[in-house]
């Protein structure tokens, strides 16, 4: 069939199942002129089409209809095979078994992560503790100022608003769960990206600390961390882990290529990101609404041993098989 | 060779063609979207400002939720079109061309963060010239690519350019491969754009005989290579 007479043929049918895509895409259905509407044949008029890009090439038609066939097949392919899962049970499932399971799964990257992040923490903190000096080699002369008059100032933190608890809760959200997905990006740099954020913050929050106790305020900051550093401190560490698993899989892809090795990391790993995402956002509340009151410390401390032993629970046990059968009655 | 196109065979068993987008278009579109944030973050500040710390503390939600999630959103809402992307025919899609989940789409946006080092998306910007088929670091993680979803040649849009019917066609001289159809065919829908001396110089190749005629002469073949009678 010569190339004229093949366009003759199915131009009407052509401009009609672009009609239907341009309708599917606004995600609009109307009928067509002719009273039917396309998107009962579209799977039908879908294969048609592709029969007939096969045909132009196969005839060596010209470019021109080659190039406007395989547009419309294009366009066909973006509809028909779109996967648009339920997210809200889906959801379910991720908070009950697969976050605490993949973070369990991934655990030697999550404890590297975890460990870089104390043994910095430590170390800064005995640094500081026994050479009390040497906090102005860590920290800026600003930073300690406004360190110091956020806690060891009487009304530092119970003169706050709830305008100012809003603010800050903005503010946690940005900066914290920003700080998470650098560590994870991070990673890809051989793992150095996530390792730097971890030591830094570790490091940073061991010099705070140090220098605080130091000053007899440790307590003000101590009773303001303890609560809504379970899940920040957490979060933070799981998202370097998540990243520390990308860059192995950069350095040591074993017995896959390294695209390979790096595409199953991250695809793995998006659970912990997922989680962290929550963890952080649950993090933010705290911090805002429930660590600027003031309170008795038994009161605060109790509250924050609570959320480290419930979020270890969580970890530890959530979405592991019930043990019924793991012990036969007697 | 570079070739900004990519060849897959869809289930049905049909080869596809996807024209890969290079760094300007993205670029362009980025800049869009970006333009976009800027303005919604304006508008955002000039509305929420009165409020004192509630309107600044939504005020940095919506910024972290723009600077991270706006591809995101658009990506798996819209078959792999931010604004930006979409008024430059542009789209992410996974590597069998279908659209990206979500998965995919906040991998490769999260990455961006990597993509970005050390500043102005250089690391983006290297991978992408290394790799065969335009594709930044997240792009690699995610398993997707960025093409351009309508025209190869952004001339032609969906229709061919009016050739005209008219004049005689006249069979070539010589036995037509499958490859001369080819290159005849985009020769004669090339025509229209070229110069005349062009033309006629390109025509030559096929028929050095006819000197200045040799246009007329192709543009016969090409005719009735296309079925005119």
């Amino acid at each position: 069939m010569r190339q004229q007479q093949f366009e003759q043929a199915h131009n009407i049918f052509w401009e009609r199942l672009a009609t239907t895509l341009t309708q599917l895409e606004q995600g609009k259905r109307k009928k067509h002129e002719d009273g039917t509407e396309g998107i009962d044949q579209f799977a039908d008029d879908y294969r048609r089409l592709c029969h007939h890009l096969a045909l132009a090439r196969q005839r060596g038609y010209g470019p021109a209809l080659v190039r406007r066939l395989n547009a419309l097949v294009l366009r066909g392919h973006r509809q028909l095979y779109q996967y648009r899962p339920p997210l809200l049970p889906k959801l379910r499932a991720f908070v009950r078994t697969d976050f605490p399971r993949t973070v369990r799964q991934q655990w030697p990257w999550h404890l590297a992560s975890g460990l870089s992040f104390v043994i910095a923490m430590a170390m800064i903190w005995l640094l500081v503790a026994w050479q009390p000096d040497r906090i102005h080699s860590v920290l800026g002369g600003d930073t300690l100022a406004s360190i110091e008059s956020m806690y060891a100032n009487e009304r530092g933190l119970g003169a706050r608003d709830s305008g100012d608890d809003m603010l800050m809760f903005g503010y946690y959200i940005y900066n914290n769960i920003s700080v998470a997905f650098r560590s994870f990006a991070g990673g890809l740099f051989f793992g150095v990206g996530a390792l730097f954020i971890m030591i830094f913050n570790g490091g940073f929050f061991g010099a705070v600390a140090g220098h605080l106790v130091n000053i007899d305020a440790g307590e003000a900051l101590f009773t303001f961390v303890i609560a809504h550093g379970a899940p920040e401190i957490t979060a933070i560490i799981l998202a370097g882990g998540a990243g520390l698993r990308l860059g192995a899989a950069v350095l040591a892809p074993g017995q896959l290529t390294r695209l390979a090795a790096l595409r199953e990391a991250a695809r793995s790993g998006m659970p912990v990101i997922y989680g962290v995402i929550l963890l952080l956002i649950l993090a933010a509340f705290i911090e805002a609404f429930w660590s600027p009151r003031v309170l008795p410390a038994g009161i605060k401390y109790s509250v924050g041993a609570a959320c480290w032993a419930l979020l270890a629970l969580y970890l530890g046990l959530a979405g592991r098989p019930p043990a019924v059968a793991r012990e036969p009655s007697e | 060779m570079i070739d900004e196109q990519r060849h897959i065979t869809t289930p049905e068993g049909v080869p596809l063609t996807l024209a890969l987008a290079g760094p300007v278009p993205r670029a362009v579109a980025y800049l869009i979207d970006a333009c976009i944030r800027i303005l919604v973050y304006t508008v955002g500040a000039m509305l929420l400002s009165p409020f004192g710390g509630v309107g600044w503390g939504l005020l940095l939600i919506l910024v972290f939720l723009l600077e991270w999630f706006y591809p995101v959103w658009f990506e798996v809402m819209r078959r792999g079109q931010t604004p930006g992307k979409k008024s430059l025919g542009l789209a992410v899609v996974r590597e069998d061309a279908t659209p990206v989940d979500l998965n995919a789409s906040l991998i490769r946006n999260l990455l961006r963060t990597a993509d970005l080092f050390p500043m102005f998306y250089l690391a983006g910007f290297l991978c992408m010239l290394i790799d065969s088929r335009f594709r930044r670091l997240g792009d690699l993680a995610a398993g997707t690519l960025v093409v351009h979803l309508h025209p190869l040649h952004p001339q032609h849009k969906e229709t061919p350019q009016a050739i005209p019917d008219s004049g005689d066609s006249q069979a070539p001289d010589w036995p037509l491969t499958l490859a001369d159809r080819h290159l005849l065919l985009d020769y004669y829908e090339r025509g229209p754009r070229l110069t005349p001396a062009r033309r006629n110089e390109l025509a030559q190749l096929a028929f050095p005989e006819l000197g200045d005629a040799a246009a007329e002469r192709l543009d016969a073949a090409a005719r009735h290579t296309q079925g005119a009678n």
